[in-house]
C-alpha cells in the first residue's frame, strides 16, 4: 500500500518520526475518535491541525469554535450524539473548559481533552513547558468527582495513552485529560504505530432493556449505568442538576448522596484497573525520585548517574496522576529513605507525594517554575547535597 | 356540548399526554407565567412537523426556559449557563438528520451566552433556537439582563435601567439566521406557526417570544398580573412582517413590531459544508 493511501486510514500503522502533538492526535483517530472541538492555543493548536487534516477524510467532524467554552460543551454534544469526542487546550483554555468539565462529570459523558501544558499562572509562557495544571485537572471544577488523568512522556506513550484516554472515558463514562507539556508536545522522536488489529478498543456499555424500562442513569454493580445516546429511541433525559435513576432532577439530600457518592466510588473502587506508574531501578532503591512528563525523561537520567556515582536511587514514574497512586508511594516510602519530587510549579504533586507517606519518609521537592524541564544534573546535584 | 367533546372534558386524557415525562408535571412555572403555553405550541409544532420523534433532540441552557427540555418526551439536554447553543452543534453534526432544538431564554442566550449565539448564525449551524424574552432574570429573582430596556426597574436596577438592550431580531439577521421572526405570548397561533416553519427550515432558525412574567419583572413595572402583561402586548404590539430589523428595538414607549422579518431559502448550513469537505477530503485519496 502505497503512503499515499495510508492517510486515509484510522490507523496510520507504520514508523514515523514526529511530534508529541501528533502522536496524540494519531492515537485519538486509530480508537475512533469522529468530533474534535478546539480552539486555537499555544502549545496545543497543532493537534487541533492535524484533526483538520484527518478528521474529513476519516468521515468525521472537525469544528472550530469560538472559544474554549464552546469546544468542551460541544464535544459533549457530540458524545450524545453517539460519537467518540475530544478537544485539545493548554492551561488558560482549560480553566474555561472547567465548568463543563463538570457537567461531563455529572452527567456522566464520555470525551477526552488533552491539556498541553505551558508556563502560567495567566498567559505565563505560551510558549515554554509547565506542568502546573496537575491540581487545576483534579480540582478546577466545582463539586466532588475523581477525574482519571494520565501524562505521557514520550511520543510512543502519547500516542498510546491517547487511546487508553478514550478507553477509560468509554468505560467509566466521564471525561478524561491527557495531560502533555510543551516539551512533550513539540519534540519529535520515533512513533511506531501498529497495526489496526493490535489497537485495544473499549466502547461505551449499551443499554439491553426497552426504552420503556430503561433508566438512563441506573447503574450496573459496577456503579456504571449503560449509556442510550439521542436517536435511539430512548428519549434520554440528560441534566446537570442532582438527579435519581430515571435522570430526572430530583433535590434533595438522598438522591445528592446516592449520586455523588456513586460517581466518585465507579472511579476510586477501579483504582487498580485505572493506577499506572512505570517503576525504574527501584528494587534496592534506597533513595526515590518521583517525577511524570517530560521531567521523567531527565529524572531517569539522574537515576543513572547517581548509581555510576554509587548511590541507589530509583525512579517511579507516574503514568497515572489521578486518581493518585498513592497506596504505592507509601510502600515506597517504607523502602527508601528519602522522596525527591523534581516538577515545574511550586509543588504541586509534592503535596500528594507528602499525604501518601504517612510521615513514613523524607519528602522533598525539586521545583522549577516554568519555561524549561530539569536537567539531570541538577537533580543529582540535589540529591548529592544532602547525601 | 356533543358526547365526544364531553367525553373528552370528562376524561383524564390530555390531547399532550406522551409528549410529556411523565412523573416531571407539575411543572415550575408561576401561575400566569407564559412558558406553559409556550411549551403546549412547541409540542404542537413538533407533533406537526412530521420529523420522526426519534430524531428530535431539544436543548437548553439554565433559567426558567431552560427548564422546558426536561419537561419534554423527547431526547432532551439540560446543560450549563449559556452554553446550549455549542451543544446542540455537536448533536446536530453528529447525525444529518437530527433536529435539533435549542429553547431557553434571554439572560442564557444574549447575555453570558451571546457569543455562542453570533457564531452559531455565522456558520449557519442547522439548529432552530426559540428565545422566551421576558426582559430580566426571572429565576435568580429578577435581576435586569441583556434585554432589560431603559428605565425597567429590576432587583439591580432598583434605580431604572439606564442600559440599552439589545434588538434581538437584528442581532440574529445581522449574524446570518435564515429565519428571524417575534411574536408576543399572546398571539400563540403565530408564535406556533413561527415554531413550525422555524423547524422546517434548514440553517440557523431563530424565533423571539416576548414572554409573560408576572413575578419578577411584572410586578417591579406596574404589570404585576400575567393578564396585565398580555394587555400591555396587545396595545403595544404592531404586526409587521416587513419592518427593517434595525427598527425594532424595544424600549418604554416603543410600539412592539412583531412579525417574521427573515426568510432565507438555500443558504449551505454547517452541516452541509461539513459533509462538503469530507467528499472533498475523500477525493484526494490514492
Amino acid at each position: 500500500m502505497s503512503k499515499q493511501k495510508q492517510k486515509f486510514l484510522e490507523v496510520s500503522t507504520g514508523e514515523h518520526f514526529t511530534t508529541g502533538n501528533h502522536a496524540a492526535a494519531e492515537g485519538a483517530l486509530a480508537v475512533g475518535c469522529k468530533f474534535f472541538g478546539g480552539y486555537p492555543i499555544t502549545p496545543s493548536s497543532e493537534i487541533a491541525e492535524h484533526m483538520a487534516l484527518r478528521l474529513p477524510q476519516l468521515g468525521g467532524n472537525f469544528v472550530q469554535f469560538e472559544d474554549e467554552i464552546a469546544s468542551i460543551i460541544g464535544i459533549l454534544g457530540a458524545s450524545w450524539g453517539g460519537v467518540k469526542s475530544m478537544t485539545a487546550t493548554s492551561g488558560p483554555g482549560y480553566s474555561l473548559m472547567v465548568e463543563n468539565i463538570g457537567l461531563g462529570m455529572m452527567t456522566e459523558t464520555p470525551c477526552v481533552i488533552i491539556n498541553v501544558q505551558r508556563g502560567g499562572p495567566s498567559t505565563g509562557l505560551p510558549t515554554l513547558v509547565g506542568q502546573q495544571d496537575i491540581m487545576q485537572t483534579k480540582w478546577g471544577s466545582h463539586g466532588d468527582f475523581e477525574p482519571i488523568v494520565l501524562c505521557p512522556s514520550s511520543v510512543q506513550e502519547c500516542f498510546e495513552l491517547a487511546i487508553e484516554a478514550f478507553n477509560y472515558a468509554e468505560k467509566y463514562r466521564l471525561p478524561v485529560t491527557l495531560l502533555l507539556d510543551e516539551t512533550l508536545g513539540h519534540m519529535s522522536e520515533r512513533l511506531i504505530i501498529p497495526d489496526a488489529s493490535k489497537i485495544g478498543k473499549v466502547e461505551r456499555k449499551k443499554p439491553k432493556d426497552s426504552p420503556e424500562e430503561h433508566l438512563p442513569y441506573k447503574a450496573d454493580d459496577d456503579l456504571i449505568p449503560p449509556m442510550a445516546v439521542a436517536g435511539e429511541g430512548y428519549k434520554v433525559m440528560v441534566t446537570g442538576l442532582t438527579h435519581d435513576e430515571r435522570g430526572y432532577p430530583n433535590l434533595n439530600v438522598e438522591t445528592q448522596d446516592k449520586l455523588v457518592r456513586r460517581i466518585n466510588d465507579k472511579i476510586r473502587l477501579n483504582k487498580k484497573d485505572i493506577i499506572r506508574v512505570e517503576e525504574y531501578k527501584l528494587d534496592d532503591a534506597e533513595i526515590a525520585i518521583i517525577a511524570f512528563g517530560s521531567v521523567a525523561r531527565a529524572a531517569k537520567g539522574s537515576v543513572n548517574r547517581a548509581r555510576k556515582n554509587g548511590i541507589k536511587v530509583g525512579l517511579l514514574r507516574l503514568i497515572t496522576i489521578w486518581p493518585f497512586p498513592d497506596e504505592r508511594i507509601e510502600a515506597l516510602a517504607e523502602q527508601v529513605k528519602k522522596i525527591y519530587v523534581p516538577e515545574i510549579n511550586y509543588g504541586q504533586i509534592t503535596r500528594e507525594v507528602e499525604r501518601s507517606v504517612h510521615g513514613k519518609t523524607e519528602v522533598k521537592g525539586i521545583f522549577k517554575l516554568g519555561g524549561a524541564i530539569h536537567n539531570p544534573q541538577e537533580i543529582l546535584k540535589e540529591i548529592e547535597g544532602d547525601a | 356540548m356533543t358526547e365526544d367533546q364531553k367525553e373528552l372534558l370528562e376524561s383524564e386524557a390530555h390531547p399532550l399526554d406522551g409528549f410529556l415525562r411523565e412523573g416531571r408535571i407539575p411543572h415550575i412555572f408561576c401561575p400566569a407565567c407564559s412558558l406553559g403555553s409556550i411549551t403546549n405550541v412547541l409540542i404542537e409544532a413538533i407533533n406537526e412537523s412530521g420529523i420522526d420523534p426519534k430524531k428530535i433532540a431539544v436543548v437548553s441552557g439554565i433559567g426558567c426556559t431552560g427548564r422546558i427540555a426536561g419537561y419534554l418526551n423527547f431526547d432532551s439536554f439540560h446543560t450549563t449557563h449559556g452554553r446550549s447553543i455549542p451543544f446542540a452543534i455537536g448533536l446536530s453534526v453528529t447525525d444529518p438528520e437530527r433536529k435539533v432544538i435549542v429553547v431557553s431564554g434571554d439572560g442564557d442566550l444574549f447575555a453570558i451566552g451571546g457569543n455562542h449565539f453570533i457564531h452559531a448564525a455565522r456558520r449557519n449551524a442547522n439548529i432552530t433556537v426559540i428565545c422566551v424574552n421576558n426582559f430580566n432574570y426571572g429565576m435568580t429573582g429578577g435581576q435586569a439582563g441583556p434585554t432589560t430596556y431603559a428605565g425597567q426597574f429590576q432587583t439591580t436596577a432598583p434605580y431604572g435601567s439606564l442600559e440599552e438592550p439589545f434588538n434581538i431580531p437584528n442581532l440574529a439577521a445581522s449574524c446570518g439566521a435564515v429565519y428571524v421572526a417575534r411574536y408576543t405570548a399572546l398571539d400563540v397561533r403565530r408564535v406556533k406557526e413561527a415554531f413550525s416553519e422555524a423547524i422546517a427550515k434548514n440553517g440557523f432558525s431563530f424565533v423571539e417570544v416576548l414572554g409573560s412574567c408576572p413575578t419578577t419583572y411584572g410586578r417591579r413595572n406596574q404589570l404585576a398580573e400575567g393578564k396585565k402583561i398580555l394587555e400591555f402586548f396587545a396595545e403595544k404590539t404592531v404586526l409587521n412582517h416587513d419592518a427593517d430589523t434595525r427598527d425594532v428595538r424595544i424600549d418604554k414607549d416603543s410600539p412592539i413590531i412583531v412579525g417574521k422579518f427573515v426568510d432565507i431559502e438555500d443558504k449551505p448550513t454547517l452541516t452541509d459544508n461539513l459533509l462538503a469537505l469530507q467528499r472533498v477530503s475523500q477525493a484526494k485519496k490514492g
